[in-house]
């Protein structure tokens, strides 16, 4: 039997029994979803699939990289992104196409060139259910970068603790990434509203290891060769203990236990320039 | 012969204001022409003022630091002002801390400091 006469087969079962299959399909399809998906939704989703392949089959055969088969594939592609940034899993946006096999099986495995024509539509859904999951993995992707870059902006705030006086707040941990944003925040806010204290708390920061003081260290020498005294406080005892332990040398740069005492000292430093101001010393 | 990068007299403080990229033979005419001027005139403060130089390499860096140093010799006290965020990150990169080396935010910072250095040394 040729693949012409299979491709007529499919599409005259597939148009006779049009109803039926759509209704097994969608129940199929919900019962995977367990109702995270309105059936509605759901059937309108299947309905404007299933005419995409009926159609793209009636005029062009078994071809899935045919382009008889763009409508189809675009479909799949919203459809995977929509199950992708609505949480649902891979397996379950495959199985969205791959159910469609189990539907059609009894209908057509009864004899021979069914059974032929059945294998080659499987072929074919079985490239669409590839579709879907590259499609899916992309968009998670694609979320996953958004999200990374909106973490770097969120998670550095430099804040103005005082006139002359500048804190960072770091919270998670410390790579040498955000290393750079942090340092570059800091030193631009030290320039814009000319300070000369900063201070960067790390009580947030979960583990100080080699590198992070590294990093941290960096950080509190560039701020000083602007001209800028610069304080790291918020070490917890756990953090003071592996600092200790790791042999990590943090040189003349001060350190305090608490953001308190930090402010404390720096405030009575700015004070005291302001008194000298005051007494015609500067 | 190329351009040399002007040392101003104000008060006891000479005033180095860098203004063009240095080139490593500007470089070497600053460093003796500072020194020349400190002796010649009783100078107790340098202010360097980087706030026009984008690019500052190793080179530059270690020339703010030999600066500071000789006329620490020559009895006077160096700052080094208005470095920019940018050169800061560059100069940390290369694993240059300017040790030894005063710096302020500001001209105006770093005047202040100069004054109060002074005051305390009496």
């Amino acid at each position: 039997m040729t693949t012409e006469g299979n491709t007529q087969l499919l599409v005259e079962t597939l148009v006779a029994q049009r109803d039926d299959f759509l209704a097994q399909w969608t129940s199929t399809v919900g019962e995977d979803l367990q109702g995270r998906l309105s059936k509605a939704e759901l059937g309108h989703e299947l309905s404007e699939l299933y005419e995409a392949i009926l159609g793209a089959l009636t005029a062009s055969g078994l071809d899935g990289r045919g382009e008889h088969f763009a409508e189809t594939r675009s479909l799949l592609i919203e459809l995977s992104r929509n199950r992708a940034r609505r949480g649902f899993t891979s397996t379950e946006t495959a199985r969205s196409v791959f159910a469609l096999k189990e539907v059609l099986e009894p209908s057509l495995a009864g004899d021979e060139q069914g059974a032929q024509a059945y294998l080659q539509f499987a072929r074919l859904l079985d490239d669409l259910g590839l579709l879907t999951t590259e499609a899916y993995i992309r968009t998670r992707e694609e979320i996953i970068s958004s999200q990374a870059e909106q973490l770097l902006e969120l998670a550095t705030p430099v804040v103005k603790l005082w006139d002359g006086v500048v804190g960072v707040p770091l919270v998670g941990t410390l790579d040498s990434a955000r290393t750079q944003v942090v340092m570059e925040k800091l030193l631009q806010t030290l320039v814009d509203t000319n300070s000369t204290h900063a201070i960067i708390d790390i009580t947030g920061v979960p583990t100080v290891d080699t590198q992070v003081a590294q990093h941290l260290l960096k950080t509190v020498v560039a701020a000083r060769m602007m001209g800028a005294q610069c304080t790291i406080s918020g070490i917890r005892p756990q953090i003071a203990q592996t600092i200790v332990a790791l042999g990590i040398e943090f040189g003349d740069i001060p350190t305090n236990a608490s953001l308190s005492d930090a402010l404390r000292q720096a405030l009575k430093e700015v004070a005291l320039d302001a008194d000298d101001d005051v007494r015609g010393l500067l | 012969m190329t351009d040399r990068v002007p040392v101003l007299k104000i008060g006891e403080i000479l005033l180095v204001s860098i203004q063009v990229d240095l080139e490593d033979q500007m470089v070497l005419d600053l460093q003796e022409d500072l020194s020349n001027q400190i002796v010649a005139t009783g100078a107790k403060g340098v202010v360097i003022d980087i706030s026009a130089l984008e690019i500052v390499d190793s080179f530059v860096g270690r020339m703010l630091a030999t600066n500071a140093s000789i006329s620490r010799v020559l009895g006077a006290e160096t700052i080094v002002v208005g470095m920019r965020p940018a050169v800061a990150m560059t100069l940390v990169e290369l694993g240059l801390s300017l040790k030894g080396v005063r710096t302020a935010l500001n001209l105006e910072r770093g005047l202040k400091l100069l004054r109060r250095l002074s005051a305390s040394r009496g």
